[in-house]
């Protein structure tokens, strides 16, 4: 039922030079405009506008972002790659963890659609992220959601956490995918522009990596999965004004709608595709839809591709070829399939209820040439499209007002420590997350070996040798406000530190970067400086950026967000059964803390509960971190310890405190002399949040060897305490006494309060 | 057409945990709807439990020989409409429903979760499932007490015995008339109940029933989800347990091999 438009095709362009089109209205520049006139020789016609408007958005292109984004392969070393089977550039990075097997991870976000619409926005950041996965050739095997939200008591909040919660698990729990971490943070820098970002993980054989080209002339060119509505399309008003039919509706939702259904089917219709090896190439529908599908599949491969676009099964028979080719309707993949294959093909389709049609094939034109009923409608060279957009050097320079936020240094303490305590632990950020967390499934599958709110996530990939991978996702927005560059390398710190707190070795990186907008040159600046801090930090610890995301343009009424490089650390295990859990338990095991204390209060959670934040965050030394965990690791592997928690946010208060409601096992703690050997109060003991630390409870038959470990590493290492299962306290001797009860009801009591 | 659900990234060959080698003679279906998501954890339980674990087909016309069938949990086909209510109408429930209604030696059937919900759509069971009193989908570790030990299902536990597995779902609130409630109490055919809490709003603190010929067993809970040290919930109702060290649902599959071989 090909409805019969007035199709702009390339005939009717080369013969109408003159006629105006909506360039602008679709997002370009009049540079970039004729930028497309000079590589065509001709004006686009509508259909190639809608291609290139998409492809060389900021989203697709990352113009602004890709000139800072190449340090990530710039300092990656040969060293660095020797576990990386792909890497950056591809739909996600493919780590080799041994055995024959590899993993495929990645983190993006989905901010905006969260703002305007919760539910759907997360649920599809949630999809697309997991599609990403699938075209990797991986089974999924596990998700993670970084999230950031406004002020707690803000009157939008509610709105957005019930939204945004309900979205992620309503997706997540239905495709059957563990949620195994992630994090929550409420700050007023988030106030309108909510930060939902996913990670997704997948676990293939090393023979199995599916890449996204499209080669073998004479190769069929597949859609499959849902139909493709009116859903998702960018500048949707725009695009009603491109239509020349008056009968079609107007306005388009600019969010997209999930069926996490169709997407489970489609996750197991793929795996059986990929089992059958009847797929050449593959790639998943998401930003762009088939506009990107199209021109990154025709240029990633060696020849051209020749498509149908009346073939495209719809949900809607009034979309124009433009809205076809700009749709992002949710889980759609295309495939490239030889011909050989197609009844092969075709059959696993049908035994998954399926949908898909055949759009064209593979040629060895060199081009991408689109018709509609037999007119060509698109008629260009693919790479133009995906790969040769604009890049632009966007001007950057150091605000001049952080002089004097970094000048104005936190003074502040607290005389009763026993209060300050509960303060902290019933605090927004530093509250039990249990209240989200419950809303997901952390169980199906049955490999999920650690989930919240241990350190980091621990699936085993392996059932019969137990070899699994750990994941653990942070950032710190008033870190990176008081110093990007150091931000950035925080943030690294401690999702490295929190994956070697479990007992993995940190092997590769994901980064999902949110930002303000690129044109304002501070905000730039706060990005090339984070993206310079994260390239270097990630040289330094010998970890690489194997993919990941930008989202630009958060900022509502001139604010910016804080600056937030969400960094993703992966590890792997031999066995994942010897993985640590963040809480000890055993009666009289010892309490060690690894690291040193400085006053390091500027940017901590304390000083963010007085209304502070200046002054310069937290030191990051990265070899004291490497060293630290390879402490962790190793004492994990020889059994020396039985708990182990990373010292971050809260400091050793918020540490302590999470270690013994891990499993409402008491302690009795001495800081005195902690504070003499590192020249600080008791305060500052508890509450700076200076890097390189964890703690850890040692068995006492252990207590010699590791020392002597610690010892031979020379890393500072000093006993704190002493697990007590008979007083079910929290006793910091000579200071005070904490009944885990009264702990558990302050931390546990925020959430539901605000949103029960 | 019959054909082993994909098998990237999980489903390495796993030895079984019986010593009784008769065990593993027991053939257990396992059934998989589009969306169904716990059918590997279950044929892993079954597995753990020392049998024989065989992947169904929904649209799938003979049972394969099975001597009992588990109906996993997930979301079959979305649950947009109401939870189960197109999955009846496959064409092995027909299978499953005449087998499991033949009288003496009836087929052992169990649902859990989304499988529950659809035997009460299919009437092998009664009552019906709504959404959790909070209205959110909740996953916790979960305190069942084991009302009746005489089930094909149930009888490796003691009547009165408390088990802690884990419970995840939204549509999780068990619902029934007060005489169908009662006759369920007074034919002693509430088998699971929640004890300590009862964490979604269901009548009675009913967290699983069966038949009356007790063949036929439903419960919301995910026992398949407590069969593996390591891998299960933090706590067990028999006393401290490692890290994730919960196997307390493990005796629901033993006990269905048992009777079968027995």
């Amino acid at each position: 039922m090909s409805k019969k438009f007035n199709i702009d095709t390339v005939a009717n362009a080369e013969a109408t030079p003159g006629q105006a089109l909506p360039w602008a209205e679709l997002g370009l520049k009049q540079n970039e405009y004729d930028r497309v006139v000079e590589i065509l020789g001709r004006r686009p016609t509508g259909a190639e506008l809608a291609m290139y408007s998409v492809m060389w958005s900021e989203h697709c292109s990352y113009k602004s972002s890709k000139v800072h984004l190449r340090q990530f392969g710039d300092k990656v070393t040969d060293a660095m790659k020797e576990h990386l089977l792909v890497g950056i550039g591809e739909n996600a990075g493919v780590v080799d963890i041994g055995d024959g097997w590899a993993v495929t991870f990645k983190v993006e976000s989905h901010n905006h659609p969260s703002f305007v619409e919760p539910y759907q926005g997360a649920a599809t950041g949630v999809g697309g992220i997991v599609r990403d996965i699938i075209s990797m050739g991986a089974r999924p095997v596990a998700v993670m959601d970084p999230l950031r939200f406004g002020a707690i008591d803000h009157p939008d909040t509610a709105r957005l956490v019930h939204g945004i919660v309900a979205g992620i698990g309503g997706y997540g729990n239905s495709l059957g995918l563990p949620n195994i971490g992630g994090e929550v943070v409420f700050d007023s820098s988030y106030q309108g522009n909510p930060l939902v970002n996913a990670l997704a993980v997948g676990v293939l054989r090393h023979e199995d990596i599916r890449l996204a080209n499209a080669s073998g002339v004479g190769n069929r060119v597949v859609l499959f999965g849902a139909r493709t509505g009116g859903d998702g399309i960018g500048g949707a008003s725009v695009l009603a004004s491109e239509s020349f039919d008056d009968a079609k509706p107007s306005k388009r939702p600019a969010v997209q709608v999930g069926d996490p259904f169709a997407e489970k089917v489609l996750i197991e219709c793929c795996l059986e595709l990929f089992k059958a090896s009847v797929v050449e190439g593959i790639q998943d529908l998401g930003a762009a839809g088939i506009s990107c599908a199209t021109s990154e599949l025709a240029s990633n491969g060696d020849g051209g591709m020749h498509v149908e676009l009346t073939k495209v099964l719809l949900r809607d028979p009034t979309l124009t070829p433009g809205e076809i080719l700009m749709s992002e309707s949710q889980e759609r993949m295309m495939a490239v399939v030889t011909p050989a294959n197609a009844a092969a093909f075709e059959a696993i389709m049908d035994k998954w209820n399926v949908e898909y049609s055949w759009l064209g094939e593979v040629t060895d034109t060199g081009r991408l040439v689109i018709e509609w009923d037999g007119e060509t409608i698109v008629d260009v060279d693919p790479r133009t499209v995906a790969h040769d957009g604009p890049v632009y050097e966007r001007p950057y320079h150091r605000p001049a007002w952080l002089d004097g936020v970094q000048a104005d240094s936190f003074q502040g303490s607290s005389p009763d420590l026993r209060a300050a305590v509960l303060e902290l632990m019933s605090s927004p950020n530093m509250c039990s997350k249990d209240w989200v967390t419950n809303q997901f499934d952390r169980y199906v599958q049955g490999n999920t070996a650690l989930a919240m709110p241990d350190d980091a996530g621990v699936i085993r990939v392996d059932e019969a040798t137990g070899l699994g991978v750990a994941l653990s996702t942070d950032a710190n927005g008033r870190y990176s406000y008081l110093n990007p560059y150091e931000g950035a390398r925080l943030a690294l710190a401690e999702a490295y530190r929190n994956v070697a707190t479990s007992g993995a070795k940190p092997l590769a990186v994901t980064d999902c970067l949110n930002f303000g907008s690129p044109e304002d040159p501070e905000v730039m600046w706060q990005f090339a400086e984070s993206v310079r801090g994260l390239a270097d930090a990630c040289q330094e610890l010998g970890v690489p950026v194997t993919g990941g995301n930008v989202s630009l343009y958060n900022q509502t009424g001139g604010v910016a967000i804080h600056p937030t490089p969400v960094v993703g650390v992966l590890g792997v295990f031999d066995d994942v059964a010897r993985r640590t859990p963040s809480g000890w338990r055993e009666d009289g095991q010892a309490i060690y803390l690894l690291g040193t204390t400085r006053d390091e209060l500027d940017g901590s959670e304390w000083a963010n509960l007085r209304g502070h934040l200046g002054g310069t965050p937290p030191v990051v030394d990265l070899a004291a971190e490497k060293t630290l965990a390879a402490v962790l690791v190793n004492s994990s592997r020889d059994g020396m310890i039985d708990a182990a928690h990373d010292l971050s946010e809260g400091g050793l208060a918020a540490a302590l405190s999470e270690a013994a409601l891990r499993f409402g096992v008491g302690a009795r703690i001495g800081i005195d002399e902690l504070c003499e050997r590192d020249g600080i109060d008791p305060f500052t003991a508890l509450f700076s949040e200076s890097q390189g630390r964890a703690i850890v409870s040692v068995p006492r038959s252990e207590e010699v060897r590791f020392n002597d470990m610690c010892t031979a590493r020379n890393y500072p290492t000093l006993r704190i305490g002493v697990v007590d299962t008979e007083n079910s306290a929290l006793d910091v001797q000579g200071h005070f006494t904490l009944p885990l009860d009264e702990l558990k009801e302050a931390h546990e009591g925020t959430l539901p309060r605000h949103f029960a | 057409m019959s054909v082993e659900t994909p098998l990237i990234g999980d489903f390495q060959p796993f030895p079984s945990a019986s010593a009784e080698g008769s065990l593993a003679g027991v053939r257990v279906g396992v059934v998989t709807f589009p969306g169904t998501l716990d059918d590997r954890d279950a044929m892993r339980a079954v597995r753990l439990a020392g049998g024989t674990a065989i992947s169904l087909w929904h649209g799938d016309h003979d049972l394969r020989g099975v001597d009992a069938v588990i109906i996993p949990g997930g979301f079959s086909y979305g649950d947009y409409l109401r939870a189960g209510a197109i999955s009846r109408f496959a064409p092995l429930m027909e299978q499953i429903t005449a087998a499991a209604t033949g009288g003496p030696g009836a087929l052992p059937v169990l649902g859990i979760c989304n499988g529950f919900q659809v035997l009460t759509e299919a009437h092998l069971l009664p009552g019906s499932m709504i959404k959790n009193n909070s209205l959110h989908f909740l996953c916790r570790d979960q305190r069942l007490r084991v009302e009746n030990a005489d089930t094909l299902w149930t009888s490796d536990y003691a009547a009165g015995e408390e088990i802690v597995v884990p419970l995840k779902n939204q549509d999780g609130q068990f619902v029934a008339d007060e005489r169908t409630l009662d006759e369920l109490e007074g034919e002693g055919r509430v088998v699971f109940r929640y004890v300590r809490e009862n964490p979604n709003g269901s009548r009675r603190d009913i967290a699983g029933i069966s038949n009356a010929a007790g063949n036929v067993v439903g419960l919301m809970p995910h026992p398949e989800h407590a069969v593996e040290p390591g891998f299960g919930p933090d706590s067990s109702a028999r006393g401290e347990v490692d890290l994730r060290g919960g196997t307390d649902g493990l005796g629901i599959f033993t006990s269905v091999l048992k009777k079968l071989v027995g």
